[in-house]
């Protein structure tokens, strides 16, 4: 029998989001720590640091508006690629003090915002080197607390987060969801901006 | 099988009293710059009534434009921000802030239909005043990267507030109340320019 939809059911993940935020846990932006163990401190992670958290949601509207192929790729490749970027960020010492994610934000955000209908070559080579470096900055932060598994963690949340989030885009129909696809783009772009600007200030404080 | 509502708020009730620790603010205001960010835009009706006044516009104007504005505004908007950052001057903050409500206000009002360009740079232009009014009042101690987010994230909701109620210039009755909405907020910014130049 074919149930019919009640819009109970959209109240549920609703009101279940509203009191998880309410809930008070531990914030902490880097090296979260779940007391699950390292593979859910390296979800946590990826959960609770807006810069690696945006830019996956980026990348996966970015290959959602670019059609079902380029989502498709995007699902594969940003896990794949931020997990080697991670191995290597292991390997390495200290932060760069050079604001990448700021830069990422920027132009994430802009192609989304314009919808700038990148082949496919050019949107693989985009999302690799994006993934790859932010995968690389949580290797470094990664080396002095969960390592490896928290990497295996963040690689999984990533995949599960890029392949809802593409589907989702990829599936919208009516025009202005569109729109808001791209404004939400403006919104990377404008924070990446002012991330830049703070950037600046920092250094000339 | 259905779930009530009570049922779910019953549980998320019970959940909520569980005795966690609670330790909101261990990284040095990430929360609180995220809901400062937030509260900014909405705390000042000068700012309010500008960013709801680009949504109706944006809404009367209809494609692109009803999209093309709103994107526009946060980008520059953070280009305004950055400059107040970065401590470059931009004279007369608030008479920039009140004639952005005035003139936009005015476009609301006459419906005007200029070239899309022109809209875009005259929104844009605006941007910076209430760009550079934001990126000066971080309040200390707290994210700066949060704040930016939450900012950003609230002018956009204001956007889309006033694309919502321009959703009403469907019907003619609507065109009347949004031509009505900008000589009122026309109005408002007239009373703000007069507060700026007091």
């Amino acid at each position: 029998m074919k149930r019919s939809f009640s819009p109970y059911w959209l109240l549920l993940p609703v009101v279940s989001m509203v009191a998880v935020i309410l809930h008070p846990v531990r914030a902490a932006a880097h090296l979260v720590t779940t007391g699950m163990g390292p593979v859910y401190d390296g979800i946590g992670h990826l959960l609770l640091t807006p810069e690696d958290l945006i830019i996956a949601l980026a990348l996966a509207l970015y290959g959602g508006l670019l059609g079902t192929t380029h989502g498709r790729h995007a699902l594969f490749l940003v896990p794949a690629a931020w997990f080697v970027g991670g191995l290597f960020g292991m390997q390495t010492a200290p932060l760069p003090d050079f604001p990448v994610a700021a830069l990422s934000f920027l132009l994430l955000g802009l192609l989304i915002a314009a919808d700038l209908r990148l082949p496919l070559s050019a949107f693989t080579i985009t999302a690799v080197a994006v993934s790859l470096t932010h995968g690389f900055l949580n290797g470094i932060a990664l080396k002095s607390g969960p390592a490896g598994l928290g990497l295996i963690g963040i690689t999984a949340a990533l995949f599960i987060l890029v392949t809802l989030v593409s589907a989702l885009v990829v599936s919208l129909r009516p025009p202005w969801s569109r729109i808001a696809v791209r404004v939400m783009g403006g919104w990377v772009a404008a924070v990446g901006v002012l991330m830049i600007g703070w950037f600046v200030r920092g250094n000339m404080a | 099988m259905s779930i009530s509502l009570w049922k779910i708020l019953a549980a998320i009730a019970l959940l909520l009293i569980l005795p966690w620790s609670a330790f909101a603010h261990v990284q040095g205001g990430q929360a609180a710059g995220f809901i400062t960010g937030l509260e900014h835009p909405w705390s000042g009706l000068d700012h309010v009534l500008a960013m709801i006044a680009v949504g109706l516009w944006g809404a009367q104007l209809g494609n692109p434009a009803i999209w093309i504005l709103p994107v526009t505004f946060p980008i520059v908007m953070s280009l305004g921000a950055m400059m107040g950052l970065l401590g470059i001057p931009v004279p007369g903050i608030e008479i920039g802030i009140a004639l952005s409500a005035i003139l936009l206000g005015i476009m609301v009002l006459g419906e005007v239909r200029p070239k899309l360009a022109f809209a875009a740079t005259l929104v844009g232009f605006f941007a910076i005043f209430h760009g550079h009014a934001h990126g000066t009042e971080l309040p200390a101690g707290q994210s700066g990267q949060l704040y930016s987010i939450g900012f950003v994230m609230a002018t956009g909701c204001l956007h889309g507030l006033g694309i919502l109620v321009g959703v009403i210039h469907r019907w003619p009755m609507g065109k009347l109340i949004l031509r009505g909405s900008g000589g009122l907020i026309t109005c408002m910014g007239i009373l703000f320019l007069w507060q700026a130049l007091a």
